[in-house]
Parts: C-alpha cells; sequence; structure tokens
C-alpha cells in the first residue's frame, strides 16, 4: 500500500514537471543572451544605454573623478559592500576602471534608473536615482540610498579589444 | 435547514416533469431561488452579492467578445487594442464596459466584504463560506492584473514588471522563480502569451468557486443585520418574489451608476500612462496600480525592507483567512456592538487613507501616514478583534426578526 502510494506520489512529480518546466525560458530567448558593443564613441563622462536579454545594460564611460570617488569610499558605509574594483572587472580578470558596465534594472523592483541620459537626475551620489521608490546608486551602480536590497548587478562581459565589448 | 414553504414542487407541464423526473434542475431552481426561505429584514447592503455575479457575467462576456479581436503578441497587442476602438463595430463600447467593469466588479465586492466584516456574516456557522470569498478576492485580483498587462502599455509593462518582481524578494530561489513567470529574463512576449492564457482561465475558475460559495451559503442561509438566526417562518419570506425583486431593483441602481462612467467617464479610473505603448527601456516616472489594488499597494511601501514589505502586502489579504478565529464576540452583528462598530468604519477610513497614499509618490508626508495606516491595518485584526470580542458588552439581542422588525414598524 505504501510502496504503490509512494510510486504514485513519484509519478504525479514526473508528469507534472514538465507541465512546470514549459513555463521556463525556450531555447529561442536563451539564443539571445549575448550582444557585442562598440564603446569607441562613448566620450568620457558619457554613458548609453543597450538592451540585453530584453533589458537596458548601461555602459558608462567614467571621468578620473567618479572614478577616485567610487574608489574612495569605505565598504563599512554601503549596505550592500563590493568594492569598485571587483565591478569594473571583464571575464579576462582585466580591469577597466574608465568602463562601468551595469544592468540597468533596479534591484527593488526592477524599474530603470534615471541618470544615463544627458540631464537625468542622477541622485546624491551622483550615479543613477530610481525614480519608482527613490534608490539611488554612487558612481559604481552601488546602492547608497533608499528601499533597493542590493547594488546594479555586473554582467558578465569581456572586452575582445579596446573599444569592443561582448556582454552575455 | 427545512422549508418552510411546503411540499416538493408538482410541474404542470409535462415537458418540465419529464426533464425533471430525470434531472432535477426545475426542483433545485424552486427550492433554490423560488421558496427559498430568506431573512425578511434585509437591507440594501445585501444586494451586492447578486450585483457582483451580474458584474462577473458581464465581465465574461464582454471578455470573450475582446477575445475575438485581441492579439496576444507583444508586438501586435497595442495595436490590436486601439483597432477595437477606433474601427471594430462597438468595440469601443464592449472595451469600456470591460474596462470599467472591472472597476465596478471590485466596487461591489469590497461593499460585499465590508457588509461581511460589519454585520459579522463570516461567524459560525459561515467560516467556510466567507474563506471561499476570500478566495475569490484573490483569484479576482490575479484575473485583474493579468488583464491590465494584455493592452500592453506604458503602466501595463511597468506594472507587471513590479509585481513580477516581488517574488524576486523570496530567499534563495527568487530570481529562478521570477525568470519563470516570465519565461525570458524580462517581462516580453512568452509573459503577455501566458498571462492572456490565465487570463482567460481565471474567470471561469471564479465562475467554479463562486458556485461553491453559493452552495455554502445555502446550508444555513444568509446572514441579516440582525445577525441572530431565523426561527420560523414568521422571520422569512421566499426568495422570489421578494428578493428576486430587491437585488434586481439593486442590480438597475448599480448599472445607472456603472453606465454613467462608461458613457461619460470611461478612462476617469483608468491610467493615461497605459495609452503609451510599453517601452521596456524607459520607465515612466510614476508608477501606480489601478486603484482598487492602492491600499494594497501602500502597505507594500510602508516597510522599508523589501522582503518585509511583500509579506506585509500579501499578509494583509491572508489575514482575512482567519478573521472567523480572531473575532471572540458572541454577537454576529455590529448592530449590537457599541464600541466594535465604530472601528469597523475606522477601518474603511484606515483603507481609503492607506489607498490614497498608495496614489502618491512615497515622500515627505506620505511615508509616515503609510506606515501608520498599515500599523492601524493589523492592528484591527490581530489586536482589536480578539480582545474586544472579550471586553466588549453587546447590547441586548431581540428575541426574533419579526419581534424586531414588527417593533420597529409600530415605534
Amino acid at each position: 500500500m505504501v510502496a504503490s502510494g509512494a510510486m504514485a506520489a513519484v509519478g504525479a512529480i514526473a508528469t507534472a514537471w514538465p507541465f512546470i518546466n514549459n513555463l521556463n525560458p525556450a531555447a529561442d530567448t536563451l539564443a539571445l543572451s549575448s550582444i557585442e558593443v562598440n564603446v569607441k564613441s562613448i566620450a568620457v563622462g558619457q554613458a548609453i544605454t543597450v538592451k540585453w536579454r530584453g533589458k537596458p545594460v548601461f555602459i558608462r564611460h567614467r571621468t578620473p573623478e567618479e572614478i577616485k570617488e567610487a574608489e574612495q569610499v569605505k565598504l563599512a558605509d554601503l549596505p550592500d559592500p563590493e568594492s569598485d574594483n571587483a565591478r569594473v572587472v571583464d571575464t579576462a580578470k582585466k580591469v577597466r576602471p574608465e568602463w562601468l558596465i551595469v544592468i540597468g534594472v533596479c534591484t527593488h523592483l526592477g524599474c530603470v534608473p534615471l541618470g544615463t541620459k544627458q540631464g537625468d537626475p542622477r541622485g546624491e551620489f551622483g550615479g543613477w536615482f530610481c525614480p519608482c521608490h527613490g534608490s539611488q546608486y554612487d558612481t559604481s551602480g552601488r546602492i547608497r540610498k533608499g528601499p533597493a536590497p542590493k547594488n546594479l548587478a555586473v554582467p558578465a562581459y569581456l572586452f575582445s579589444s579596446d573599444t569592443l565589448v561582448k556582454i552575455g | 435547514m427545512a422549508s418552510s414553504h411546503g411540499a416538493p414542487p408538482v410541474f404542470k407541464n409535462k415537458v418540465v416533469a419529464w426533464i425533471d423526473y430525470r434531472l432535477p434542475i426545475f426542483s433545485y431552481i424552486e427550492k433554490e431561488y423560488h421558496t427559498f426561505p430568506t431573512p425578511r429584514n434585509f437591507n440594501y447592503f445585501w444586494n451586492f452579492g447578486a450585483i457582483a455575479t451580474v458584474m462577473l457575467v458581464l465581465m465574461i462576456a464582454t471578455g470573450i467578445v475582446l477575445a475575438t479581436n485581441y492579439t496576444p503578441h507583444a508586438t501586435l497587442a497595442f495595436d490590436s487594442v486601439e483597432r477595437i476602438m477606433r474601427d471594430v463595430p462597438s468595440g469601443w463600447l464592449v472595451r469600456y464596459l470591460h474596462m470599467t467593469g472591472a472597476s465596478f466588479f471590485f466596487i461591489a465586492v469590497y461593499i460585499h466584504i465590508f457588509r461581511g466584516l460589519y454585520y459579522g456574516s463570516y461567524k459560525a456557522p459561515r467560516e467556510l463560506l466567507w474563506i471561499l470569498g476570500v478566495v475569490i478576492l484573490l483569484l479576482m485580483m490575479a484575473t485583474a492584473f493579468m488583464g491590465y498587462v494584455l493592452p500592453w502599455g506604458q503602466m501595463s509593462f511597468w506594472g507587471a514588471t513590479v509585481i513580477t518582481n516581488l517574488f524576486s524578494a523570496i530567499p534563495v530561489v527568487g530570481d529562478a522563480v521570477v525568470t519563470w513567470l516570465w519565461g525570458g529574463f524580462a517581462i516580453d512576449n512568452p509573459t503577455l502569451n501566458r498571462f492572456y492564457a490565465l487570463h482567460y482561465l481565471l474567470p471561469f475558475v471564479i465562475v467554479a468557486v463562486v458556485a461553491l460559495h453559493v452552495v455554502a451559503l445555502h446550508v444555513h442561509g444568509s446572514n441579516n443585520p440582525l445577525g441572530i438566526d431565523p426561527k420560523g417562518p414568521q422571520d422569512t419570506v421566499p426568495f422570489h418574489p421578494y428578493y428576486t425583486m430587491k437585488d434586481g431593483f439593486g442590480v438597475l441602481c448599480f448599472m445607472i451608476v456603472y453606465a454613467a462612467f462608461v458613457f461619460f467617464a470611461p478612462n476617469y479610473l483608468g491610467d493615461v500612462a497605459n495609452y503609451i505603448p510599453a517601452d521596456p527601456m524607459v520607465t515612466p516616472t510614476h508608477i501606480v496600480p489601478e486603484w482598487y489594488f492602492l491600499p494594497f499597494y501602500a502597505i507594500l511601501r510602508a516597510i522599508p525592507d523589501k522582503l518585509g514589505g511583500v509579506i506585509c502586502m500579501f499578509g494583509s489579504i491572508a489575514v482575512l483567512f482567519v478573521v472567523p478565529w480572531l473575532d471572540t464576540s458572541r454577537v454576529r452583528s455590529c448592530t449590537f456592538r457599541p464600541i466594535y462598530k465604530w472601528f469597523v468604519f475606522v477601518l474603511v477610513i484606515d483603507a481609503i487613507v492607506l489607498g490614497i497614499c498608495g496614489a502618491h509618490p512615497p515622500e515627505g508626508w506620505y511615508v509616515p501616514v503609510s506606515r501608520i495606516g498599515t500599523f492601524y491595518y493589523f492592528f484591527h485584526f490581530l489586536i482589536l478583534l480578539p480582545v474586544l470580542g472579550k471586553i466588549e458588552r453587546p447590547l441586548p439581542l431581540p428575541p426574533s426578526i419579526a419581534d424586531a422588525v414588527l417593533k420597529k414598524k409600530a415605534g
């Protein structure tokens, strides 16, 4: 009795799995998982938004002041402590402090923070400001103030040359 | 409850009798909707169950008609809705009926819930009836949310983003759950497709739960404004014609207000930003849900912690499930509860204040006010309801419904 009941339960779960798994991303959706961007035309101090996996990715050419500001913050002051160097490194472990690449999705509830376009409000920490619930990010894309729990995510990327970056 | 209105019906029409002998649908209608003994003292609050049922049928009817012209695809959905508005014969009317109908369905259901809270309709032996009602509310919320995504406007897209991201607050598996919900790395065509499938399915699930709700209702019959059980035929009247007429009148009055909005202010209850096509790269400066979600949205934002906010928001509905056991009072109706009755009104004001907070950006005064409002909401259910039932001294109950009704008439 117990054995056949257990078998039935295993069978039921095994049958349910394809239906649940069916809702996961399809192969063609997964296939869109990397893009290549030429960053040559982004001047120092400027930033652009590119679309990757249906989400905005911010690529920011940081000024020396912005880099300095990001590097000098004490880790103890950060809600989600992470050094600036750890956020500007590509998959080949090469650190490029002038290029900050982050996913432009607020870690609170998924809005796109302002601060990439010229004239956008950048918040008190000179990075990004999320208009939905007031989260503020610094010049390293780290959360400094507001309800967001984490720093803006850094996607896996690789510079194949000084001006060509592959995201994903 | 034994019927006080005579023996099983005899049908004169031979066809009806033939069918009823084999499938007793006519006996059922006769018993449950004609002779069904119903308390004689209902006030107009007892109309809203019938009104909500009519709205459900109307939403399904308009929804099916809309579905014949709607295209559930990220690149075509917005234009197909505009085509319904401009080119499809009477399309504008059917869509406005559906859109405004959602709001009026919630109005009817919220008044229906208030009625239950004020008159203690959730108390024994109607606990399961009440719980089925909360299940219907949850299903309605899910259906309304997914329906709002279908026009694929800015508010559709970003509302869906914010709400689905609530699940990312779940520890460890949160992000995997959100990817699973989306069917991708962001809200996109797979999300729209599954929301459309579910938006079409869930109303029929609601119909099924409503049927159970009605079955549970007809076991012990309706509660009434006095909250005391009918003691005999002198306390009840047959459902038809008395309450079919009264419900009909109530439905008609409700429809007048509803039609006024449909024809003269169809967009008053919605957000203009939803007439801008969805853009995954640009967030509108101010994301607000539809008005019927605002108090819950305010609760979500009142808590400074992401997971805490999500728990409180779902908790504000979940707490309703246990209301029958949180209320310790031995009388049902607030008519005889001199203290608690005022707190029910305070709860209504609290919900309205939370709604106003939810409609505004979370800055300045709205932050502390929404925190106080959230605190009070839970205080009402978790502290006030159990404690007050113990210490409050209810007014003396009348000996019977007939006695109270006739005395009122004489006095």
